[in-house]
């Protein structure tokens, strides 16, 4: 690479971020703005008998008035599962849950508004034990109507292949073992806001903190039956996202719908402690799983039971749930696979996508009982595991197409650096390291929306001033995607960096992209931009080799300069682009990318299927105080194989944000509820680790350079979870012969197992 | 409401705020000073530390009135046209942002924190940080950032 690509590179908006000029969305403002109120419900569960909005509708700083039978359409992120309203309708089904809403003059105005209106509910049987889920309740004890068998089990994703159960009965080892996880959250710095604003061409502007702006373009379409012709989303600069701002949401329909019915910009924008009712993070889940080995520790057969608690709406559920059971497919080879997760409808906030979505915790129960094989079979953890690797271009029991994977360099790293050889094992008491693998989709091959059309488009823009323009959905929540678009760009042209701009995430002047979910962004949008940039500089060549009688394919585009090797052609970038643009002006070049056709044709065989997978290895090393519990997570080892890195800087940073996320929900994060009602909506009670938290980190990139990602690239931002929680649980087991089987490992349940054990 | 005069960023404000007011909010709505960010608004993340009277203080728990008379630099007072100050510069270049979110907060923390103590450890940094939530980056680019532009100022 001649460019920028494959070089550290800072991110395009450092400067707007460190000076304070970035433009979040709470950020905005507009002439005549109101600002909503939002009435949410004390009840878990209860029917709505009575909203009495007179005393609100007299105040004189309230413009509008919502509740949720002026827009009842039901919405949500998949089609299979839109069942969330904007505001109730008939009934609430957890505590928070927005019931009614007021636009107001000002942010006091709107709260006090809001606090006028007077609600009278009738309480229902609440459900908050998912367990209670699983029974037969009466009709009208439903969460929802719509669920099976009188049960409020929302799915039930159960896949087997090749009798798993019979292969786990012959097997000379084997365990069967129950976890249990805690529900954790994304915690993103940037509370969730909107801005909408009806346009006097009745068209609608929503500025939103989204990763998702195109799905949430289609569900304000349908909630608000506006034509998608006359709305306009737009993603400004974003807090953080880890899948927790990847839904459409309740207060971006509330906010648009009032802004039509102003016809005035109105703006929202939450709490920390409405972030956290908000929730749609991992499911709290509990999971029976048994792994079987043979003689010398080959993987016999693995089968899982999941209970996964999704709260009271769908979000992306359905997805969630085939997800911990079929990304165990990897990064080891079980030909003898079987899963079957429930996911439940309970009267809490709803769960969705988060960092790793879905496999985060099944993940941590397979790497706990293969260190647990391990020892009984009596080979070394990182030895069963080279054992078991999958191999490069091979199919999975599932038949997910595995192309490049660089796991096995990835543990080789990881155990030569941290000598693990010669100390696993031999610490002394109180000191022990752990290790555990991972593997995660490179983007999701289907869209969420079945249609015909590429994941997604970009142009590429050449004009007189010599500068190119990224148009593209893609949706940078800190990731950097947007330097990603610049990189590309200028490596294909051979420019400097400062020639490329991007105009992103707006979907009136952006083509569609899906949005910054999966780990789908580098490697799609990667793709389309590079073939939209090769396309613009196959324009340019075709042109300069007519004017300048040179052959197309000798030009070359380096440092600023457009040449042939032998001399004939030397001309700056200006002079290309001015021959370029004679007699046709301006120009775009698109380019686009599909996944390849893949899969099975069984049910269930979309979910999982990507076109790449990202692999990983990591060790932890802990220190346990047995006498108080407290772990401390001193160093991780991580080796990460992303493919190409397209910007090693970046990926650094999202090995070590995953390091940081994996170390909050292995020791500290959980979201408890008491009766429907969260106790610890605040960063003093939900424990995020903060600096003196963070343990040495020791980070690898392989570069195991895939077939299908641009340059090689395979994703970085998921990935690098996964094998953190298991790493330090295995370390803690390396440390003091306990296994810690539930999550958060706090010091209680650490000082438990060590009176049990002694 | 009350009417108080504001020193911030060297130029004299005159506003008029409710009395229980902060000072974040004060510059966020009242003053279009968008920089300092609002993420908890209860003294737990350290997004909205600005100085006041030199020191790193939570505008979130800060009331407007007691502002009075004071020195406030913000965010929007830290670097003046191209010349980012150290803990800015090596932010960018170490890549100790990735939404940027808590940025602010952490350039506000991290050049007290320097004056104070020119020569830290890692371990020192972190614990000059331990007020400032980052769910981005682990840490460890912060710390280097840091790190890097102690080195720069003591050069």
């Amino acid at each position: 690479m001649s460019g920028p690509i494959g070089k550290p590179t800072p991110y395009i908006d450092g400067v707007d971020k460190v000076t304070g000029q970035a433009m979040y969305t709470d950020d905005f403002r507009f002439p005549n703005m109101l600002y909503v109120g939002l009435v949410r419900s004390p009840h878990a569960h209860a029917r709505i008998k009575h909203i009495d909005l007179s005393a609100a509708g007299k105040d004189p700083g309230v413009a509008a008035i919502a509740v949720g039978t002026e827009i009842p359409i039901s919405f949500g992120i998949l089609p299979i599962s839109p069942d969330e309203n904007a505001m109730a309708v008939e009934k609430v089904r957890y505590v928070g849950e927005i019931v009614a809403a007021v636009a107001a003059e000002t942010v006091e105005a709107a709260q006090k508004g809001a606090e006028k209106i007077i609600v009278e509910y009738e309480p229902i049987r609440e459900f908050i034990d998912p367990e209670d889920s699983l029974e037969i309740c009466g009709k009208d004890e439903q969460i929802h109507s719509h669920t099976k068998e009188g049960k409020n089990i929302h799915k039930t994703a159960e896949l087997r292949f090749n009798e798993p159960e019979k292969a786990l009965e012959k097997s000379p080892f084997k365990r069967t073992e129950s976890f249990k996880f805690a529900g954790v959250t994304h915690a993103f710095t940037e509370p969730h806001a909107t801005i909408a604003i009806w346009n006097g061409d009745e068209t609608l502007t929503v500025i939103s903190a989204t990763q998702v702006p195109h799905y949430l373009h289609r569900n304000l379409s349908k909630v608000l039956e506006l034509p998608m012709h006359r709305i306009q989303v737009k993603k400004p600069a974003l807090g953080g996202g880890f899948g927790g701002k990847s839904d459409p949401f309740a207060h971006e329909m509330i906010t648009a719908y009032l802004s039509m019915k102003t016809k005035r910009p109105v703006k929202c924008t939450f709490t920390r402690e409405e972030v956290f009712i908000t929730n749609h993070g991992r499911h709290p889940t509990t999971m029976d799983m048994s792994v079987g080995c043979d003689n010398d520790g080959i993987i016999t057969a693995l089968d899982t039971d999941v209970i996964i608690d999704g709260g009271a709406y769908g979000s992306f559920g359905v997805v969630t749930s085939y997800y911990n059971g079929v990304l165990l497919q990897g990064p080891y080879k079980i030909d003898k696979l079987g899963f079957r997760t429930r996911r439940t409808y309970t009267n809490k906030p709803q769960c969705g996508a988060m960092r790793g979505h879905g496999a985060v915790n099944p993940r941590y129960a397979v790497e706990v009982i293969l260190d647990m094989l391990a020892h009984d079979i009596g080979i070394d953890p990182c030895d069963l595991r080279m054992k078991n690797f999958l191999s490069e271009n091979t199919l999975t029991v599932g038949q997910l197409r595995i192309t490049s994977n660089g796991v096995r360099e990835c543990l080789e790293t990881v155990r030569e650096k941290s000598d693990w050889n010669n100390r696993y094992g031999k610490l002394p008491y109180g000191r022990g390291l752990g290790v555990a693998c991972g593997f995660f989709i490179s983007g999701s091959a289907l869209p969420i929306i079945w249609n015909r059309y590429p994941q997604t488009v970009v142009h590429a823009k050449l004009d007189f001033d010599g500068r190119i323009v990224m148009f593209s959905g893609a949706s940078d929540i800190g990731q950097g995607s947007d330097t990603i678009l610049v990189q590309i760009a200028a490596e294909e042209l051979g420019i400097p960096m400062d020639f490329v701009q991007v105009e992103v995430a707006d979907t009136k002047t952006t083509p569609v992209d899906l949005g910054s979910y999966s780990s789908r962004v580098t490697f799609m949008v990667g793709n389309a931009a590079k073939m939209a940039t090769e396309r613009i500089r196959n324009e340019m060549a075709k042109a300069i080799a007519k004017e300048k009688s040179v052959s197309a394919k000798d030009i070359l585009f380096r440092d600023k300069k457009i040449f042939t090797k032998d001399g004939t052609l030397d001309i700056a970038w200006e002079d290309g682009v001015e021959i370029a643009m004679a007699g046709r002006g301006a120009f775009v070049e698109s380019g686009y990318y599909i996944s390849p056709k893949l899969g099975g044709d069984f049910k269930g065989s979309g979910a999982g299927l990507s076109p790449a997978y990202s692999f990983g290895a990591f060790i932890s090393e802990v220190a346990v105080n047995p006498d108080t519990g407290e772990v401390n997570v001193e160093k991780i080892w991580a080796a990460h194989d992303c493919g190409k890195a397209l910007n090693p800087l970046a990926v650094e940073g999202q090995i070590e944000g995953s390091i940081h996320m994996g170390l909050g929900q292995a020791v500290s994060e959980d979201m408890r509820f008491v009766q429907g009602q969260i106790m610890n909506a605040n960063f003093f009670d939900y424990r995020i680790p903060y600096s003196v938290d963070t343990p040495e980190m020791d980070v690898s990139i392989i570069e195991s350079n895939d077939g299908e990602g641009p340059y090689g690239a395979k994703e970085a931002g998921e990935g690098p979870i996964h094998p953190v929680l298991p790493s330090i649980g295995n370390a803690i087991h390396d440390a003091v012969g306990i296994r810690m089987m539930e999550l958060p490992i706090t010091p209680d349940k650490i000082l438990n197992k060590v009176r049990e054990k002694n | 409401m009350e009417k108080v005069q504001l020193n911030i960023n060297g130029f004299t404000r005159i506003v008029l705020v409710d009395p229980h007011e902060t000072i974040l909010d004060t510059l966020r709505n009242r003053l279009f000073l968008t920089g300092t960010k609002k993420c908890c608004d209860e003294g737990t993340c350290g997004s909205c530390t600005m100085l006041i009277d030199s020191k790193p203080v939570l505008g979130c728990l800060t009331p407007t009135v007691r502002c009075v008379g004071k020195e406030i630099v913000t965010i929007e007072g830290i670097s003046s046209g191209d010349d980012l100050h150290p803990v800015q510069k090596h932010l960018v270049k170490n890549g100790g942002m990735q939404c940027g979110f808590c940025t602010p907060g952490v350039v506000m923390t991290a050049i007290p924190y320097l004056e104070e103590n020119p020569n830290p450890s890692v371990n020192d940094i972190k614990e000059g940080l331990s007020g400032n939530l980052c769910r981005c980056t682990g840490y460890k680019k912060i710390i280097e950032a840091v790190k890097d532009a102690a080195e720069e100022l003591n050069t």
